[in-house]
């Protein structure tokens, strides 16, 4: 009887059935029924609701004047079940992690943990922490897929050195065999230059023999090389800008030179997902800090407005100067910056504009010139280009380009100039011919060939992920493809099915995403040949189905055009 | 998934109760403490529910019908 109640649709449904128990029941009991009623109801509404609501893709895309190409960007929404799962196997885990901890301090287990000292106990701990929490109990138990040995070139393909753990990840033995051909997903060598042979191995050899590999000096005491200087021309010509300066190391090149850049009384509007090098660079700087949702240039605009509006608080003076700091390729999302959009914007309210191209430099635009290569600008309007060698080029470092003052300015007041150690001249090297190769000034068509063959690949591989059902973020064209993994056992299983199956991936959890959207981030070169990545789909298809990772419940539909034109914000109130 | 016996299936099941509950990473003896733990509550749900559910669906239906029906008695 209930459950002929629980189809009824109105009240008159309940009137007919009514009929069912005696007419002269009190009107209490009807109360009651009525109550049932609308009670099973709510959850008939509670369910569709869920249906219709949670699965739905968020796309985002512009065909407006700004944009040359479709800019098809998407963020499939977590299945709410899923992320009912996904917390519950959290507690789970943390219970559990409770209990170990409980052990360990009575001593019923042995700890094998940094721990203060004996005789320090009453001292402030200097290693406890929830993140320590998580690393201790969550992440010790699958750490095993990461900080694997390589014994080759991390290429396309490269040898891994075979290790088993006989205290569940504590300490790890090696077995002294190699796991030969693993197919590299996970290095960031996006047009192939990690390589050891070809003329990048071969003119870095000769040039070691020349000038060794150590310089022992900063640049400006005896450690400028005419390589230095031929290197720092060559990135300026590449990028199209007046000027550039290389550094030894990439995170250090965001995390000393904005503090160069922006000081007391600046204003620094950083993207939410900025890279940690730039938010430690922002806040060393010592400037505010305003914070902008993920690519939303609504959300830009209204904070620009902002603080031309009331300019600093408390005194109200104007900002001395507001940089917005944005990336090429957002490395964990896998996203493109609306750089069009942004340069409106920076233009428009006469703000600076620092672009880090970590990602996108070689792996984007027709001839690998980057993100601003990739929407076709010109590079004069970004103020602050940075860029790192370690990825699209095979080597180490990272380059500052822009305007002659600019560089000028940040060879004398950058710590990492000041400071740092030059660069190793095989490095320098590595970056001169590899950068001459994609330039063409090699006299080869090599370096074009792989720029072309790596938005293939992208494209191929993006589109058969989607295809196979898995959650993919990011943007079509971007090389960096993150696949949700959600569930805290899947990292760890995703990745020991894949190596268990010759096939090398980067799992990422908690600290390095939000907790419940932990990911596999596959980084496709130009290197895979096409039948490594058909084998590569067909493997992470298999463990798709083995995990039930095949997440997606739709087909991907465009939303309607929205056209750009200048008004377009406008409408925005607070 | 094609599985080539019931067995092997099962032994799926099995693993994506591992996976989805987030014990795959912990030591055996912590996985055996989460089943029994898991199990004996479900046991003492089941049992409870045989024992009290009968008893207040008679309550329940006494009350909406004002009679006895005879059937659903289980004692």
């Amino acid at each position: 009887f209930l459950i002929r109640l629980k189809k009824g649709k109105s009240q008159k449904i309940i009137q007919s059935k009514t009929a069912f128990f005696p007419l002269n029941c009190p009107i209490s009991l009807k109360v009651v029924f009525l109550c049932v009623f609308v009670y099973n109801n709510m959850f008939v509404c509670l369910f569709f609701y869920i249906c219709f609501s949670v699965f739905q893709v968020h796309l985002a895309s512009c065909y407006g004047g700004l944009y040359g190409r479709p800019f098809i960007e998407s963020f499939e929404e977590t299945p709410m079940l899923v992320a009912v799962l996904t917390y519950m196997g959290y507690g789970i885990l943390t219970i559990f992690g409770y209990l170990r901890d409980f052990l360990r301090h009575w001593q019923i287990e042995k700890c094998s943990i940094a721990r203060e000292k004996e005789n320090q106990k009453d001292f402030v701990p200097l290693y406890q922490d929830f993140e320590n929490f998580y690393t201790r109990n969550l992440y010790m138990r699958i750490r095993d897929n990461w900080n694997r040995p390589i014994c080759s070139v991390p290429g396309a393909k490269m040898d891994l050195m075979e290790r088993t753990s006989r205290d569940y990840n504590w300490t790890f033995e090696y077995t002294d065999r190699v796991v030969q051909d693993v197919i590299n997903l996970g290095s960031y060598n996006y047009l192939g230059f990690a390589e050891n042979t070809g003329p990048c191995a071969d003119s870095a050899c000769e040039v070691t023999m020349k000038y060794g590999v150590g310089v022992t000096s900063t640049r400006q005491e005896i450690g400028n090389l005419d390589r230095h200087e031929e290197m720092e021309k060559l990135v300026a010509k590449f990028l199209g800008v007046e000027s550039a300066m290389a550094f030894g190391m990439g995170f250090a090149t965001n995390s000393m030179n904005i503090p160069a850049l922006a000081g007391k009384g600046c204003l620094i509007l950083s993207d939410e997902l900025n890279h940690a090098s730039l938010v430690l660079g922002a806040r060393l700087s010592g400037s505010t800090i305003r914070v902008f949702k993920h690519n939303n240039m609504q959300s830009l605009e209204k904070l620009l407005r902002e603080a031309i509006v009331h300019g600093q608080p408390r005194t109200h003076r104007p900002w001395k100067k507001i940089l917005i700091v944005v990336e090429g390729i957002y490395s964990m999302e896998g996203s493109i910056v609306r750089l069009p959009e942004v340069i409106a914007l920076k233009k428009r309210y006469r703000a600076y504009l620092y672009l880090d191209e970590a990602h996108s430099i070689g792996a984007l635009g027709p001839k690998g010139r980057g993100v601003v290569d990739y929407f076709g600008l010109d590079p004069c309007d970004v103020d602050v280009m940075m860029g790192t060698f370690t990825k699209s080029f095979g080597a180490a470092g990272g380059y500052i380009a822009g305007k002659r003052e600019l560089i000028e300015y940040l060879r004398s007041h950058s710590h990492s100039a000041v400071y740092a150690t030059s660069m190793s001249p095989p490095v320098v090297e590595q970056i001169i011919t590899s950068m001459k190769c994609i330039m063409g000034e090699d006299g080869t068509t090599i370096g074009c060939k792989r720029v072309r063959q790596l938005a293939d690949n992208t494209v191929y591989f993006r589109k058969r992920l989607r295809e196979m059902g898995f959650i993919t973020y990011g943007n079509n064209d971007s090389p960096v493809v993150p696949m949700m993994l959600y569930m805290p056992a899947k990292i760890g299983a995703f990745g020991r099915e894949m190596l268990k199956r010759n096939i090398g991936v980067v799992v990422v959890g908690f600290p390095a995403t939000p907790i419940i959207e932990s990911r596999a981030r596959f980084c496709i070169s130009a290197a895979h040949t096409k039948d490594m990545l058909d084998r590569a789909l067909s493997v992470i298809s298999e463990v798709g189905d083995l995990l039930q990772l095949k997440y997606s419940r739709h087909r991907i539909q465009p939303s309607p055009a929205r056209p750009f034109d200048d008004n377009v914000y406008e409408d925005i109130d607070d | 998934m094609n599985f080539k016996n019931f067995r092997e299936y099962l032994a799926w099941l099995y693993y994506q109760y591992l996976l989805i509950t987030g014990i795959y990473v912990l030591e055996p003896w912590e996985k055996s403490i989460f089943n029994s733990i898991l199990f004996s509550a479900i046991a003492m749900v089941i049992y409870t529910s045989y024992v009290f559910v009968p008893i207040h669906v008679r309550l329940a239906l006494e009350f909406v019908f004002g009679f006895f029906p005879p059937t659903v008695c289980p004692v």
